[in-house]
């Protein structure tokens, strides 16, 4: 156990200093976000008005926010396999598997390294928001939840996105299968709106929706009236199914091996 | 004692059957080749004792570790050079070397003294803080072996560690394994296409094809069990069938075949059998465009061991790899 953990730390530790190299692709990750947070949330600035409401705010940037960053930890978490085909591509894994390196490292360092870049860009998006007026109601402890959730958010699809690269192995079919799951988990949450102005069979479909749970943890510690039984149960769930798709991506690693 | 012991290994990848019951041996602190076309199982058989895959059937030690039962014993124990380059292209040659060695359990003052000496060993020191995707072929491929090397493996493995490379940094690179097999006490597999490199590094060798080993010993050796000279005649026309029959009757023949346009015989003396092969073939009015004769190369036994011509064997092979990767 020592050993995976120490060699997972080598390997992310391989990931970070790669991108730390160029660190430009941090920003511009942040672009997508951004423009949600800025001119998204000011093109509906008045949707929190709607008759039936269901916003728990009157501040639609402030509904927005804790969301967003949920959201772009999904999306970072869906293309998260692309560098794992990236070392697929170039025989990388070959390398590592002649020697003793504690095989679950090498997934697990992929995940690893893709939730903390979530939760630094997770971060950058709050200090944003605090500059827009998005204040947090549950302070301090607050940004730690919004910052956990993204980070299991993360986790529970860099799994899968892991998996699936393992499976596919090629960039092409990888971006579309990231597309084919990330844009319908994206609009059947409570990401944009409240889930009370949604169509029912929407409401019901987004309880089942991982991205929701990540949203209705984040969304909670900011607004009034939190639940903290609420925030505990959507925050455990999604940390069961990061342990799942954890779990699917190390199978799927046996299979790669199976083909060398 | 023995560094590799490889017995009937057999592997199957689907309808392809990679390996067909290899076997050799390689004796501690020895340079060994493994010398085959394309597709003759020289990479599988280096998979399977650098533990990638395991074998269906028969068994292979290295360094005195069974590869399948006592595979992380083996792994410790070998430094494993890939065909394809497995280098981080976005890391700098110091960071791939540094996480290398962290992962075979060297660390601290130890690996940073290690990763220097061979960095200057290879001739790396002044690309070392270099991100690698700006390294030359050749200086890759160097990378390459020093990361095979920074745990001081026993035994290392290296897989066509010049293909792809231009003449001169393949001069470049037998001379620094030459001097690898020299200085560190080290036992070397080195799997090759090029008959040069096999006869020009290896201590001993194994030719190997379709999955089997025809023959082994030293270069030397396997010239040497070919007696005479190698002559070769270029038809100026296709009756190379009928060639073979008339040249290998004669009486300084010791065998003949043909392909295509180039009839391939092994002689006695090139001085006496050249006349009566030219004649006997102007009797029958069989033109003849050039002849040559030499010592026998790891070509002719090559040829003599398998009956087929290496090249086009070679050929054949490459476009078996080209529709298996498309597959």
């Amino acid at each position: 156990m020592t050993i995976a953990v120490r060699h997972t730390w080598f390997m992310v530790g391989r990931q970070l200093r790669n991108l730390m190299r160029e660190p430009i692709w941090i920003a511009l990750l942040l672009v997508q976000p951004m423009v949600w947070l800025l001119l998204y949330g000011q093109l509906f600035k008045r949707v929190t008005n709607l008759p039936g409401g269901g916003f728990g705010t009157s501040s639609y940037i402030t509904f927005l926010a804790p969301a967003i960053v949920i959201m772009n930890s999904f999306f970072g978490a869906t293309w998260s396999g692309m560098a794992m085909i990236s070392d697929l591509d170039r025989d990388v894994l070959p390398r590592f598997l002649a020697t003793p390196v504690s095989r679950i490292s090498l997934v697990v360092s992929q995940i690893v390294r893709s939730a903390l870049i979530a939760v630094v860009q997770g971060v950058i998006i709050l200090v944003v928001s605090l500059a827009l007026g998005v204040r947090v109601h549950t302070g301090l402890f607050g940004w730690v939840v919004i910052l956990a959730a993204a980070a299991l958010m993360n986790s529970a699809f860099a799994g899968l996105s892991q998996g699936i690269a393992l499976l596919v192995r090629k960039e092409a079919t990888m971006i579309a299968i990231a597309n084919f799951i990330g844009l319908p988990l994206f609009f059947l949450s409570s990401t944009l709106i409240s889930i009370r102005q949604v169509p029912h069979w929407m409401q019901i479909a987004a309880k089942f929706n991982p991205v929701n749970w990540g949203v209705i943890a984040a969304r909670q510690v900011v607004l009034r009236g939190t639940e903290w039984g609420s925030v505990g149960l959507h925050l455990a769930l999604l940390f069961g199914l990061s342990v799942a798709t954890a779990a699917f991506a190390t199978w799927t690693f046996r299979a790669y091996q199976r083909t060398i | 004692m023995d560094g590799i012991v490889v017995e009937g290994l057999r592997k199957r990848y689907g309808a392809v059957q990679a390996l067909d019951g290899v076997g050799f041996r390689v004796h501690a602190g020895e340079l060994f080749g493994l010398l085959g076309p394309n597709g003759a199982g020289k990479s599988t058989t280096v998979k399977v004792l650098a533990t990638l895959t395991t074998p269906d059937a028969g068994r292979a030690e290295v360094a005195g570790h069974d590869v399948v039962a006592e595979a992380n014993a083996v792994r410790r124990a070998i430094g494993y050079v890939p065909q394809s380059s497995g280098v981080d292209r976005d890391a700098t040659g110091r960071e791939n070397l540094m996480l290398q060695g962290r992962i075979q359990d060297v660390g601290g003052r130890a690996l940073e003294a290690r990763v220097g000496e061979l960095l200057d060993l290879l001739g790396l020191t002044d690309a070392a803080e270099r991100v690698v995707r700006g390294y030359s072929g050749g200086m890759k491929r160097r990378l390459d072996v020093a990361l095979g090397l920074v745990h001081r493996p026993q035994v290392l493995f290296l897989d066509e560690p010049t293909t792809g490379l231009d003449p001169e940094a393949r001069a470049s690179m037998w001379e620094e394994l030459e001097r690898l097999a020299e200085g560190e006490a080290l036992t070397i597999l080195l799997t090759t296409h090029y008959m040069e490199e096999a006869d020009q590094l290896a201590d001993r060798l194994a030719i190997v094809s379709l999955g089997r080993v025809v023959v082994e010993g030293t270069p030397e050796e396997l010239k040497r069990s070919l007696r005479g000279e190698a002559v070769e005649v270029e038809l100026s026309d296709g009756r190379a069938a009928d060639a073979e029959g008339v040249v290998a009757a004669l009486e300084d023949v010791l065998e003949a075949s043909s392909e295509g346009r180039k009839l391939r015989s092994r002689v006695a003396s090139g001085a006496r059998a050249i006349p009566s092969i030219l004649s006997a073939l102007e009797a029958r009015g069989i033109g003849v465009e050039a002849v040559t004769s030499h010592r026998p190369s790891l070509d002719d036994v090559y040829l003599h061991y398998t009956g087929r011509e290496f090249a086009a064997e070679d050929e054949a092979g490459a476009r078996e790899d080209d529709s298996a990767a498309e597959r």
